[in-house]
């Protein structure tokens, strides 16, 4: 029954209570400062970055006959969307990241849901440890696997010759570089999105549903087209548009294996206008990004947000008996087989082995192995073939060991407890304006792809702000490690919700009656119980932050190299041998880290 | 010591309208039960009483202190009220010991140290759990949990003792084991309890009143034995006692200090003394009469004021047997203590006592005539 609620006048004592009531609650301002800090840390940076693509910038003042600096204009728009260079700039490389994100789709997805069927639901042999197995190829960053595919398909275009030319096979350039290369490359890695989501849906769904299809008569592949498709359907969709919202604005792997041949897209060619100018072309440019990313998750929600409550079916659970695979037993697992060895074992056999030879692509053989790229020094070999030491004597690797470590440790730590502190906003205030309000505002980074969120802080923090209250921070190092931080608030406060949902209210409230204030309340109660889930939601970040680099890749310098950066410009350089053996080390550090992770009980499924 | 007085709570859900005008005034060493199956608002009351939700109307008071004042947007905060509360999932912190739950509120008091292992002792004794002190809630079965949580409630002394449905999450054996034990915790501490629950039973056997919801709305306050044997109106009836009323449509007309009823069981004539404030219709109106199972007497021979009826069926289990009869149209249901055998459409004779009878206004499900 519905009736309007009562109005009170508002009197002298009315309005000192209520004031009274919202100061002295330490949660009212939390929530209050907390709004404030993504306001400002989100909402002002992408407003800034939208305003500066319509303002006239120092840089174009000669272009712009008549235009002062602060000035509006449509300059940089029509520069990009009319302009002599437009097609160049915009249009060309805007198809080139449909596509490429489209064929990933098609490769990935499929890819990734058989692989989560199998694992999840079927008999095949060694089920076990190919469900371990199966998510090794997604924790090597994807920018690795770039590496790893330029070491076995690189040709002489691009310098040294890989290990297949060093077969004796040609290797067109189709094939080593540009769309093929970069789909099947993101593919071994996006996978992982629909894997993860077809196996754990198919695990919520009970599998008596199934086997009710068995009992009314229906084949295996009726069972399969009729029963349990449609069931994981919604969650295919939205491992579909986590694919192409990740892969339409993925830097590393396109810039790797796409700027040696001249094959531009989106996030590549962004990335050239916001290190040269005029850089606000390339902020446009990242709009455009962000709102394809908007529209995609936004499709998204409209069309799977309806039919989504079926995902979670069968909570109930109870036993799940494996679908037969009979005859096909075999060749499944030849094609499991077959994908690890294409994702995984080939490419870090290569890339561990391309760390030795002294001539990429001239064999195995002793006369062509060396320790030189690891612990090499200059009297040695480097005259004949790399001006550089071996890593372990390069004080620039040092460095940059030094810097992941210390962005990895600070960014993580920060994250991790924001993520905490947010989760609990937002749990709390469940139907309230400041807990919906929140979770909005968390998510927007979610919506962009690292370079365009990054360019978006460039934007913002390359001159001072606030007036003088924020200096500039561009080039520094406290830069990036804020960037890291708000990249990650959706996924840490992912962690955080799910951690605080744990908590019952209840708790809170019992310590409420006993006499506990917030700070007690909070101390006693929430953090002791909020430990573990703060552990692992802590290593996820961390690893997630240790892998990346299309989120800090405009922000490098000299001073603030990462271990993932540095591999990057070395390969860049065709400095192969010292590249792989950088990522060879990132490797191991995320390896261990996993392990570390997995120990404190985090889920590698809840990682980006 | 503590009268608690409740006046014109309203409360609101964003536009849901959820307490509607709640007046109660639960009296010092009382146990009021809140009543009323899930939905009515009996919890919202309570967590309005706990000082855990604000209401957005109204007044509360406790011993003559304002507690509530919605006009002036005051509300005590809970430490302030003097009470504590069981809740329904316990609500024990899993990383705290018996001990160090029980503890909790005592240290924020700022009690000494000694006070402190006294009140965990005796609250531990009084529910008899003492052996348990070191252990973790998840080291304990759901009976001991729910001891922890009473005496961890308790140990704080309040003077009103608030209970959310603690018996929901535990078996048949062990709520009637724990509603012996509630009892003597109320004779023993002597404080005011308020206690919710949609069981009836736990209601009519525990309180000293019991307050009936319906939809968010208060609808009676009563002693139990008045609530079972004068429901304030149909539904009230319906949802009080198992197995349930029977209701008889029927046809009354006053005259004078006189009410002439008719149904398909009997006709009866009731006299003024017994009827409710309630206003009676001029003319014939429709009217529900309203039996207790039990008040229906069956014997097998007919005799003076003996209705013949025919049996329907017959359900013996034991300590009681349920017969269901048929007269005319009209189902109802009868209650015997110990075994019973009738044969199926066997005529029986049943006898009612008119005085234990309710009539309702059909229109208004108001009680017009009270049973004695």
């Amino acid at each position: 029954m519905k009736s309007s609620k009562p109005r009170h006048p508002l009197t002298k004592t009315r309005l000192k209570n209520q004031i009274l009531s919202v100061i002295k609650n330490p949660f009212n301002i939390v929530v209050a400062i907390s709004l404030i800090i993504l306001f400002c840390l989100i909402v002002i940076p992408l407003l800034q970055m939208i305003a500066s693509t319509f303002t006239v910038a120092k840089g174009e003042l000669r272009r712009i006959p008549g235009a002062k600096v602060g000035e509006f204009t449509l300059y940089y728009w029509k520069y990009l969307l009319t302009g002599t260079m437009s097609s160049a700039t915009l249009w060309i490389p805007l198809k080139h990241s449909v596509i490429i994100a489209f064929f990933t789709v098609l490769v990935s997805v499929p890819l990734g849901s058989v692989l989560g069927w199998l694992v999840a639901r079927s008999d095949i042999p060694c089920k076990k440890l190919l469900g371990m197995l199966v998510v090794i190829p997604y924790m090597i960053p994807s920018w690795c696997k770039s590496l790893s595919w330029l070491a076995v398909f690189r040709n002489s275009t691009s310098g040294s010759s890989g290990f297949l030319e060093g077969l004796g096979l040609h290797i067109p350039d189709w094939l080593a570089y540009g769309p093929v290369a970069i789909v099947l490359c993101m593919s071994l890695h996006y996978y992982a999105f629909s894997y993860i989501h077809v196996q754990s849906a198919l695990r919520s769904i009970n599998s008596e549903l199934e086997e009710m299809g068995e009992i009314c008569g229906a084949t295996k592949p009726q069972i399969l087209k009729s029963i349990t498709i449609p069931l994981v359907l919604p969650s295919v969709l939205s491992a579909i548009v986590m694919t192409l919202s990740k892969s339409i604005g993925t830097y590393g792997v396109a810039a790797n294996l796409g700027n040696r041949i001249g094959y531009f897209t989106l996030a590549t060619k962004m990335k050239n206008f916001i290190n040269g100018s005029p850089q606000n072309v390339g902020f446009a440019m990242s709009i455009i990004l962000i709102a394809l990313a908007a529209l995609i998750i936004f499709a998204n929600q409209r069309i799977v947000g309806v039919r989504k409550s079926y995902a979670t079916i069968g909570g109930k659970g109870g036993r799940t008996n494996p679908m037969r695979l009979g005859k096909a037993r075999v060749p499944l697992l030849i094609f499991v087989s077959l994908f690890l060895i294409f994702a995984m074992v080939m490419p870090m056999f290569v890339l561990v082995m391309e760390t030795f030879q002294i001539n990429t692509g001239a064999g195995y053989a002793a006369s062509n192995l060396t320790l030189y790229n690891w612990i090499g020094t200059d009297s040695e070999l480097a005259p004949y073939y790399t001006s550089y030491v071996g890593i372990f004597h390069n004080p620039e690797f040092g460095k940059a060991v030094w810097n992941t470590i210390r962005l990895t440790v600070i960014a993580s730590v920060i994250t991790a407890f924001c993520g905490q502190f947010l989760g609990y906003i937002t749990t709390r205030g469940r139907g309230k304006w400041f807990g919906g309000l929140t979770e909005q505002l968390v998510f927007i980074p979610y919506l962009m792809s690292g370079i365009a969120f990054s360019s978006m802080y460039v934007a913002m923090f390359s001159q001072p702000r606030l007036g003088g209250l924020i200096p500039t921070l561009y080039g520094t190092f406290t830069l990036i490690v804020l960037t890291s931080v708000v990249k990650h608030f959706p996924f840490a406060s992912r962690s955080g919700t799910a951690n605080m949902m744990q908590i019952a209210v209840e708790l809170e409230e019992a310590a409420e009656i006993n006499g506990a204030g917030f700070g007690k309340k909070l101390s006693r109660i929430v953090l002791p119980l909020a430990k573990n889930g703060f552990i692992s939601g802590f290593m996820l970040t961390f690893i997630s932050i240790a892998k990346e680099l299309d989120l800090i890749i405009i922000m490098m310098d000299k001073r603030t190299t990462t271990m993932s950066y540095l591999a990057f410009t070395y390969s860049q350089d065709g400095m192969n041998q010292m590249a792989d053996a950088i990522s060879v080390c990132v490797l191991l550090f995320i390896l261990v880290c996993y392990i570390v992770a997995n120990r404190f009980g985090a889920d590698i499924g809840k990682s980006w | 010591m503590s009268r608690i007085e409740l006046k014109h709570i309203d409360k609101y859900y964003g536009e849901n309208h959820v307490l509607k005008d709640i007046n109660l005034v639960i009296e010092d060493g009382d146990f009021m039960t809140l009543l009323g199956p899930s939905g009515c608002g009996k919890t919202t009351t309570l967590r309005v009483i706990s000082g855990l939700e604000k209401p957005q109307n109204g007044t509360m008071t406790i011993d003559g202190e304002e507690i509530i004042n919605a006009a002036d947007a005051y509300f005590a905060p809970p430490s302030k009220r003097g009470l504590n509360l069981v809740f329904q999932s316990y609500a024990l912190w899993p990383h705290m010991t018996v001990r160090e739950n029980i503890a909790f509120g005592l240290k924020i008091k700022k009690l000494s140290k000694e006070e402190i292992n006294k009140r965990i002792q005796d609250a531990l004794r009084m529910m008899r759990i003492e052996e348990y002190i070191d252990r973790y809630p998840n080291e304990l079965s759901g009976g001991q949990q729910q001891r922890v949580a009473i005496a961890r409630a308790v140990a704080s002394n309040p003077q009103l003792l608030l209970l959310d449905e603690p018996l929901s999450n535990l078996d048949a054996r062990l709520r009637v084991d724990m509603r012996s034990e509630l009892q003597r915790i109320h004779k023993e501490l002597g404080t005011t309890i308020i206690y919710v629950t949609h069981d009836q039973v736990e209601a009519l056997t525990m309180s000293t009143k019991i307050a009936l919801f319906k939809a968010g709305e208060l609808s009676q306050v009563a002693p139990p034995m008045e609530l079972y044997m004068n429901p304030i109106d149909l539904q009230a009836a319906d949802f009080i006692g198992n197995p349930r009323i029977n209701f008889l449509e029927g046809k009354a007309r006053r005259e004078g200090s006189k009410m002439y009823v008719s149904c398909e069981l009997e006709d009866y004539v009731f006299d003024e003394q017994d009827f409710t404030n309630e206003t009676i219709p001029e003319g014939e109106f429709a009217c529900v009469v309203a039996i207790r199972p039990e008040q229906i007497h069956i014997d097998t021979q007919p005799g003076a004021g003996r209705i013949p009826v025919q049996v329907y069926s017959n359900q013996p289990a034991g300590s009681e047997t349920l017969v269901s009869l048929k007269k005319g149209d009209s189902h109802f249901l009868s209650k015997q203590i110990g075994l019973a055998h009738y044969k199926l459409d066997q005529e029986v004779y049943v006898t009612v006592a008119p005085e234990k009878i309710n009539v309702y206004n059909a229109e208004t499900t108001r009680l017009i005539k009270r049973a004695r």
